[in-house]
């Protein structure tokens, strides 16, 4: 039983890491606030007085914001879809009996390690490249003209590139969910005559359904952030500007503060509105 | 499982994973391959796989012409060092909050994971202003004080689920026996502690190494570490690919390996332990 000295004690060394994240949150949160209800241009006047709500109306009027979520969504859509559904059949055919599982599942495992600029430039140059990228020779084999990956599918390029990135989490995580599942529920129905589609649609995915979920959400607000990839590969040309390297630019290259936190205060809604959704699945596991 | 597999079966299975796991790992394996050749075999069509004249002129030029050493350098200070001042704010945390449970254990445990949902660009120009006003732009230490505040509520959460597993009736008996409360951390829990506490270094030194938004937005000439070195190769000039995939492989390698090492904490760690 906690006696009430170690309960105080307990408090005080709960306190530097409450207190470091109470100020890492509150700090800059309140900044970004109080920014983007100003009109502030670092480089071109400095702080020119209060804007009230303008900075938001001005960000969501913008011609570039509603571009810029449709390229978000489509990259985290296409990179779901890609991840989930290759992930969840990846994960069934790793957990079946074979030679070398160690070893496959290493090797599936090693793109999550790999630095987000190591990817994308390896892609974007070496397999995506018009002239001497491995594709361009591939394409050329076959006598068809190689495709400008980076300026004529750009988007494609991008969800290929995050997704090699993330299908390894994907299926580790399902892979795991699989593991667990409880043989003799499968072998009875394998006995029972249940063909190998009905098996995996009434038993297996139901069964995977909350691990689906905790990917679907993890991922997203991974994604949500992706930068590295669209920084290193197409800097945000071609259509592949998402929300939040709209705000970026706007932050940091034309350096209109005021805009940006705008900006900022809308992505931390959206993250929020999906994290709400994970922290619940969390928090019901932390209860059992 | 008592399921019975023919050899056929299993030798399809193997056949299929093998393919798709080397799919998979091909743009490491040709990054690695290449890095060996020289920049006119790189570019060869058709490609080369193994019959070239393996040189390691590349990581020799690489280190020479961009000082290597000095961005893995940085790279390891920020990755160790933020994981270590993490591991030191977050045991303390994660101790009390397993053995000492509340009523409010589970609400800061949540709240510490909402702030890890926090988008970074969201709050990239307060971070960027403190760091000018307390001169830590391009600061090697300014980026460890980050990358910890980031990664804390994973290494808390890790921490804790792994704390959580160690049996408390052994506490109390050293309690019984007249241990104090430091002596509890320092003889008992520590000993047993040491295996999570391991796994949460490992998968975080992981995520610090391969952080590549406050890396790039924070750092310049001095303090940059290899993500920030690699992404320098975006804008190259002439034949680049030899040189690229020898930096590539450099950047990757330590990481590759930790990272086979801690495959399964990597599921627990980043769910937050809804998936076990």
């Amino acid at each position: 039983m906690a006696t009430q000295h170690s309960r105080a004690a307990a408090r005080i060394m709960m306190a530097p890491a409450v207190i470091l994240l109470l100020g890492w949150m509150l700090v800059p949160l309140t900044m970004t606030l109080y920014f983007s209800f100003k009109n502030y241009l670092p480089l071109r006047g400095g702080d020119l007085g209060w804007a009230g709500f303008e900075n938001y109306t001005r960000f969501v009027t913008s011609s570039s914001f509603w571009p810029s979520i449709l390229t978000t969504l489509i990259i985290v859509g296409g990179v779901l879809f890609i991840t989930v559904v290759f992930g969840v059949l990846l994960a069934l055919l790793l957990d079946r009996p074979m030679w070398g599982q160690g070893i496959v599942r290493i090797l599936v495992i090693a793109p999550f390690f790999v630095m987000p600029t190591v990817s994308a430039l390896v892609w974007k140059n070496m397999f995506m490249d018009p002239t001497n990228g491995l594709f361009a020779h591939l394409w050329r084999a076959f006598g068809a003209q190689p495709v400008e990956w980076m300026s004529q599918a750009s988007l494609p390029s991008i969800i290929i590139i995050v997704s090699w990135q993330w299908l390894p989490f994907a299926t580790l995580i399902l892979l795991t969910a699989i593991q667990s599942l409880d043989g003799e529920q499968l072998e009875a129905s394998e006995m029972d005559g249940a063909p190998a589609l009905k098996r995996f649609w009434y038993i297996i995915l139901p069964h995977l359904s909350r691990a689906i979920t905790v990917v679907i959400l993890i991922q997203t607000i991974f994604l949500l952030a992706v930068f590295a990839e669209i920084f290193v590969t197409t800097g945000g040309a071609f259509g592949t500007k998402t929300l939040s390297y709209l705000i970026f630019q706007r932050v940091l290259e034309s350096q209109n503060i005021g805009l940006g936190s705008a900006g900022g205060v809308y992505a931390i809604i959206l993250a929020n509105i999906i994290a709400i959704f994970l922290m619940r699945i969390v928090g019901k596991n932390l209860d059992n | 499982m008592a399921r019975t597999v023919t050899t056929r079966q299993k030798a399809l299975n193997t056949t299929l994973a093998w393919a798709i796991g080397l799919l998979i790992f091909f743009p490491i394996l040709w990054t690695i391959l290449t890095s060996f050749k020289t920049e006119g075999q790189a570019i060869s069509d058709p490609p080369i796989f193994l019959f070239f004249d393996w040189t390691l002129e590349n990581y020799a030029i690489v280190q020479e012409r961009s000082d290597y050493l000095r961005f893995l350098t940085n790279s390891v200070i920020i990755a160790v060092g933020s994981t270590l001042l993490g591991i030191v704010v977050a045991v303390p945390a994660a101790w009390s909050m397993a053995f000492v449970p509340s009523k409010r254990t589970k609400d800061i445990l949540m709240w510490m994971l909402s702030t890890k949902m926090l988008p970074a660009v969201g709050v990239l120009y307060p971070i960027y202003l403190l760091f000018i006003k307390l001169g830590l732009l391009d600061n090697r230490w300014g980026l460890v004080v980050v990358l910890m505040l980031i990664n804390l509520p994973i290494i808390v959460w890790m921490l804790y689920t792994y704390f959580k597993e160690i049996p408390g009736e052994i506490l109390e008996a050293a309690r019984m026996d007249g241990a104090t409360l430091r002596e509890e951390i320092l003889y008992i829990l520590t000993p047993m502690a040491v295996p999570g506490i391991a796994s949460t270094i490992l998968l975080n030194v992981i995520l610090a190494w391969n952080e590549a938004f406050w890396t790039l937005n924070l750092t310049a000439a001095k303090a940059a570490p290899l993500t920030a070195f690699i992404a320098s190769y975006s804008s190259p000039e002439g034949l680049f690919y030899a040189k690229l995939s020898a930096a590539s492989t450099m950047a990757i390698a330590p990481i590759l390996i930790m990272g086979w090492f801690s495959q399964k904490q990597l599921v627990r760690g980043l769910t937050f332990g809804a998936v076990k």
